[in-house]
């Protein structure tokens, strides 16, 4: 890559696609906008649609994060990060209330987001249908007729074969009432975090060249049966080790010596926020 | 016949091309193949008009690429028509033409006023998907989101069709030929239709299964009262089932009545040549 780029690595010209693609996603919630995915100097895959999104928005007062997985420091959210910076020279945080533009991959920060912040979200596989119907002229056209028995089909079938809807990640959620939409592999733990949110979100797939997006206060409900309601994920009254938080995402970690599961944060600039807190509160008492 | 019919179809006509000067305004396209030999159009249904009354079983014979199949398709809605109308008189849509409907209505006649099934399970099944899925799949569709009330009736049809229980959660891909023909017309009765198209449903099933399948749509005829129009190209099968028989050639339909009159005393040249081509 050159050493000097253009102001957030795009072209004017590319910049403007883009943001028009996000205009119409807008004003259109749920409904995946196709746009001319760039070509990016990471891999389809690694995050290019959310990338493409945060370079056309991303101004010079902006302030990013970038999460993969939960984490701050992983290695595609610190390449992400590595490159946004060296194009753009805005200010990096791990603090979710800091920042003003957050890209996340598979997660949604714990902290409540404002309406002064934007949540993007890479997207692997936009199309909520796809499993039940490999062709793109037939999903555009079930969207179009709001024919959407093929996403509760796949929950029905996960009800017969496991007794429950198992979703791992990328439960489908109805958006605004119209539209079926995945909410990238974001735990279920998630999906009611996307509903009447006071940021705007925004999700990108680079290599399905689609952009859709959720605006501020918008209704997401997930899909779900009358007589199998929506349940997130529990962890049956386990908390996080470090910090002892429980009502969080947790991640199962094995201890190597001893064979037992505990749990941890998978948001970990919460967790150390929480710990940090913690320590100040400590310290307060010790002096006081 | 005093009754009306549930099922009305006029003038239904169906190209595959667009016709050129020499075949485009040719009135007696019967006569000749229903192709056009300078640009290739093809006429596959031309004029078809057919009633159908509640709770019979219309039969409709023909060779193949008589335009049969073709002509389901469209009442289907899997094919546009090229021109014509079809009223179906059950509930709310009565003296509509259905073909001018919207998407959204036509699949709405698909998943409440119609069953399916097709020739190739394929086409009519989810094969990744269990059985009582593929049932499931036709509910959802009409609006249903209870699942103990569809895996409860998935289990009665899947039941009467002969499908052992433990079974109905298997994928069709992993069935007999004979048993993915009965899952579809399990899933195809689903929703109670009122009208049940069958196209081919015996072709290349062995001869006990296909008697196995027969008896089955008989006595769901008997039982339920649906009406049903069974496209075939075996003289047996439509002998077996059908109360009256069409028969179609090179697109258009030569000969209609009752199904022992047309197998017992054949007018057009055609019938008669393949009535006795059977016995």
């Amino acid at each position: 890559m050159k050493n000097k780029t253009h102001f957030a690595f795009f072209d004017e010209g590319s910049k403007k696609e883009i943001r028009r693609t996000t205009l119409k996603a807008v004003a259109i919630p749920g409904y995946q906008v196709p746009f001319a995915s760039r070509e990016m100097p990471i891999a389809r895959g690694w995050g290019t649609g959310g990338l493409q999104l945060t370079l056309s928005l991303i101004g010079k007062e902006d302030c990013l994060k970038v999460i993969d997985q939960g984490a701050d420091e992983s290695v595609n959210a610190v390449s992400i990060k590595k490159l946004v910076q060296q194009t753009t020279g805005v200010e990096l945080t791990d603090q979710t209330e800091d920042a003003s533009l957050i890209q996340s991959r598979h997660r949604i920060p714990e902290v409540p987001l404002t309406e002064e912040q934007i949540l993007v979200l890479q997207v692997p596989t936009p199309e909520p249908l796809r499993d039940v119907e490999a062709s793109e002229y037939v999903t555009k056209r079930l969207h179009a007729e709001e024919e959407y028995s093929g996403a509760w089909l796949l929950l029905f079938e996960q009800i017969m074969k496991y007794g429950k809807t198992a979703t791992g990640a990328d439960h489908p959620v109805y958006v605004n009432g119209r539209y079926v939409m995945a909410p990238s592999p974001i735990p279920r733990f998630d999906n009611p975090k996307m509903h009447t949110s006071k940021a705007l979100t925004l999700l990108g797939a680079g290599r399905e060249k689609k952009i859709y997006a959720v605006p501020p206060y918008t209704d997401v409900t997930s899909l779900a049966f009358e007589d199998y309601p929506f349940t997130v994920e529990t962890f049956a009254d386990q908390a996080c080790h470090l910090c002892g938080a429980n009502d969080v995402f947790l991640d199962e970690l094995v201890d190597e010596t001893t064979g037992k599961a505990y749990y941890q944060c998978n948001d970990t600039s919460y967790c150390i926020d929480r710990l940090n807190s913690q320590e100040q509160v400590e310290v307060e008492h010790h002096h006081a | 016949m005093h009754e009306e019919p549930i099922l009305q179809v006029r003038n239904l006509n169906k190209q595959f091309g667009n016709g050129c000067t020499h075949c485009r305004n040719k009135v007696d396209r019967q006569l000749e193949k229903n192709y056009c030999p300078i640009c290739g159009t093809v006429y596959a249904c031309q004029d078809v008009s057919l009633d159908l009354f509640p709770g019979e079983i219309l039969g409709i014979v023909g060779e193949s690429g008589s335009g049969k199949s073709t002509m389901m398709q469209c009442l289907y809605f899997d094919a546009p028509v090229t021109s014509g109308e079809a009223f179906i008189y059950n509930g709310e849509l009565n003296g509509l033409n259905v073909f001018q409907l919207s998407p959204q209505k036509q699949r709405y006649i698909r998943n409440h006023k119609y069953g399916m099934v097709y020739q190739n399970p394929v086409n009519g099944l989810k094969m990744n998907f269990s059985s009582i899925g593929n049932i499931a799949e036709k509910l959802i569709a009409a609006g249903n989101r209870h699942v103990s009330s569809m895996e409860s009736t998935g289990n009665k049809l899947l039941e009467h069709v002969q499908i052992p229980l433990f079974r109905s959660k298997e994928e069709p891909q992993n069935f007999s030929g004979g048993m993915q023909q009965r899952v579809q017309i399990a899933k195809a009765l689903s929703n109670n239709p009122p009208i049940l198209f069958l196209d081919e449903v015996t072709t290349g099933l062995d001869l006990s299964v296909q008697a196995n399948v027969l008896d089955l749509i008989k006595q769901i005829q008997r039982e339920w009262g649906i009406s049903m129009i069974v496209v075939s190209h075996d003289l047996a099968v439509i002998r077996m089932l059908a109360d009256r028989t069409m028969v179609m050639l090179n697109g258009s339909v030569i000969e209609e009545g009752l199904t022992d009159q047309i197998l017992e005393d054949p007018q057009h040249a055609y019938t008669q040549r393949l009535v006795y081509s059977l016995l």
